[in-house]
C-alpha cells in the first residue's frame, strides 16, 4: 500500500503544480456559481444548520437576506433564516470560497477563476476590506450600502477593464507577489498593487464617469486585502484537480465555520472530516479582547491547502505585525511544513529562503505521524452578530480531524 | 572500547545535541554546557491506536 499511495500523492502533487489559475471573468453569484438558488446561502466551512452557527455567521446571513431585499430588519431576516424556506450549504459544495462568514447571495457578484490545464472553475465574492464588514458578521446599513455599491458601480467597471485588458494568469501574480512580501492569505498588499497595475490603465479609458472611476480606484488603494478574494478561487480550483485521485492521503480542502473546522482527502471523496474549530491566538483592534473573539471561521484555509497563507510565511516576515509573533515564528512555520507536505512549489517561491519552493499538498498520514499541524493564520471576527473584525492571528486546527480520516482511509486502503 | 577516543572527547569543549526528554538537556545547561535540543517526538505522539492504524499503512 505504501509504494501505491506515494504513487497516487505525488499525482495529487503534481496536479496541483501543474494548475494555472486564470482570471476569466466577474459574473453573479446567481449567473455563474453552479446550482445555485435564489433561496440558497452558501457559507464558508463544512456543513451547518442555522441552529448551530456562529454569531459572525448568522450576522452575515441576516445581512445577505437584507441586500437581496428578503427581510427588512435584523427580526425578520432572523426569523426567515430560522424558518426553514432558505437553503444553507457550503461554498465548497458549488465550486466556491468564502473568506471568514463566507456568505454568498444570488446577486452577489462573483470573481470567475478557471484552472487553465485541468478545467476545474472556482468563485469568490469582491473583498470588502476590513472592520465592519459583512463576512466579519456585520449587517448595519452602512455596510449593506457598499455591497450595494460594489455591485452596481464598482464591478461593472471592474468588469469593462477586465475585459479591456483580457484574462489574467493568476499563477504569475500570485509568484510575483510572494517574491514582494505577500503571502496570500492575510497579507495582499503586494497582489492588491500588483492587480491595480493591471487594470488601472483599463479603468481610466472607460467612458465613465470621472468621480466613479477614481471612487473605484481609491476603493481598490485602501483595501490590502482585496487581492485575496483572487488567491482563494485560485487556490480553489487549483486543488479541485488533485481530488477524487484513488489512493492519495493529499488534503484538498480544509475550511471552518467558526463552529467546526472539517477537510477532505483526496482518496476519500467528498466526505468531511472534523473538528470543533479552534481559538484564534491573535493581536486585537483598539477596544476588543480575546474575550469578544469568535471561533476559526472561513475557507480562506483554502491557501494554506495549496501552499501560500501560512505555509509561505516565510516570505511575509511583515505579516507577524498583523497576526502577532516574530520574524523568525514565520520562518519557522513555513521550514515546519515542508515536514508534513509531497512537495515543494515550482512556482511560489521564497527568497528568504534562497528561492525554496512553498511547502505544498499536505499530506494527511504525514501530519498524524509527525504531530505537525498545519500552521494557519486568520481574522478574528466578534462572537456576536452585527459587530465585524476584532483582530487577526494564528491557529491550530483540531486534531480530531485528521485522526478521524486517517482512521477512514486506513479503513478504505489498509493492509 | 578505546577508552583513550572517549577521554579526548570529554577533554574537549563539547557542544551536545539533545535527542530525547528535554531535562537531560536542561541538566546539561545547568552545568553551562552548550545543549541543541531536537524538536523530536515519537510517532504519533505514541498514541498506540494511530501507531497501529499508520502501520496498516506500511508507515
Amino acid at each position: 500500500m505504501k509504494a501505491k499511495m506515494e504513487e497516487a500523492n505525488q499525482e495529487a502533487a503534481s496536479r496541483i503544480l501543474k494548475g494555472k489559475p486564470t482570471l476569466i471573468d466577474i459574473s453573479t453569484a446567481g449567473e455563474a456559481i453552479p446550482e445555485m438558488k435564489k433561496n440558497m446561502i452558501l457559507h464558508a466551512g463544512p456543513p451547518v444548520t442555522w441552529d448551530r452557527m456562529c454569531g459572525p455567521m448568522r450576522g452575515a446571513i441576516m445581512g445577505g437576506l437584507m441586500l437581496e431585499g428578503m427581510a427588512d430588519n435584523k427580526e425578520e431576516a432572523e426569523e426567515l433564516a430560522a424558518s426553514g424556506d432558505i437553503v444553507f450549504e457550503p461554498c465548497h459544495h458549488h465550486s466556491s470560497v468564502g473568506p471568514m462568514a463566507g456568505v454568498v447571495t444570488w446577486s452577489m457578484p462573483v470573481w470567475v477563476i478557471e484552472n487553465r490545464t485541468f478545467g476545474t472553475r472556482a468563485h469568490c465574492t469582491l473583498n470588502e476590506g476590513l472592520g465592519k464588514v459583512l463576512r466579519y458578521g456585520a449587517f448595519s446599513k452602512d455596510v449593506i450600502d457598499r455591497l450595494k455599491w460594489m455591485a452596481e458601480e464598482l464591478t461593472p467597471i471592474l468588469r469593462k477593464a477586465l475585459l479591456g485588458h483580457g484574462e489574467i494568469d493568476m499563477k504569475t501574480l500570485i509568484s510575483q507577489a510572494l517574491q514582494m512580501g505577500d503571502e496570500g492569505h492575510n497579507r495582499n498588499r503586494a497582489g492588491t498593487s500588483l492587480l491595480i497595475r493591471e487594470l488601472a490603465p483599463h479603468i481610466v479609458l472607460l467612458d465613465e464617469d470621472r468621480e466613479k472611476i477614481s471612487k473605484v480606484l481609491a476603493f481598490l488603494h485602501a483595501n490590502d486585502h482585496f487581492f485575496l478574494n483572487l488567491t482563494m478561487p485560485s487556490c480553489k480550483c487549483t486543488v479541485d484537480a488533485a481530488a477524487d485521485i484513488e489512493g492519495s492521503s493529499v488534503i484538498v480542502t480544509m475550511a471552518r465555520n467558526g463552529t467546526d473546522f472539517g477537510i477532505r482527502v483526496s482518496g476519500l471523496g467528498d466526505r468531511w472530516f472534523t473538528g470543533p474549530a479552534g481559538t484564534v491566538d491573535g493581536l486585537y483592534l483598539p477596544g476588543f479582547s480575546a474575550e469578544d473573539a469568535a471561533r476559526d471561521i472561513g475557507d480562506s484555509v483554502i491557501t494554506e491547502t495549496a501552499g501560500i497563507g501560512g505555509f509561505a510565511m516565510a516570505a511575509a516576515p511583515a505579516i507577524v505585525k498583523f497576526v502577532g509573533g516574530s520574524a523568525r515564528d514565520a520562518l519557522n512555520f513555513t521550514r515546519q511544513m515542508y515536514e508534513i507536505t509531497v512537495t515543494e512549489n515550482d512556482s511560489y517561491q521564497i527568497p528568504g529562503l534562497d528561492f525554496r519552493g512553498t511547502p505544498t499538498a499536505i499530506d494527511l498520514v504525514k501530519v498524524v505521524e509527525t504531530g505537525i499541524l498545519p500552521a494557519i493564520n486568520t481574522g478574528i471576527a466578534h462572537k456576536e452578530p452585527g459587530v465585524g473584525m476584532v483582530g487577526a492571528g494564528l491557529v491550530k486546527p483540531p486534531e480530531k480531524c485528521f485522526h478521524d480520516a486517517l482512521e477512514a482511509f486506513v479503513e478504505k486502503y489498509g493492509d | 572500547m578505546d577508552v583513550k577516543k572517549i577521554n579526548d572527547l570529554f577533554k574537549q569543549d563539547l557542544v551536545i545535541i539533545n535527542m530525547g526528554l528535554e531535562s537531560f538537556a536542561e541538566n546539561l545547561r545547568r552545568e553551562e554546557v552548550r545543549v541543541l535540543q531536537m524538536d523530536w517526538r515519537p510517532p504519533a505522539g505514541g498514541d498506540q491506536k494511530l501507531v497501529s492504524l499508520l502501520a496498516k499503512l506500511g508507515r
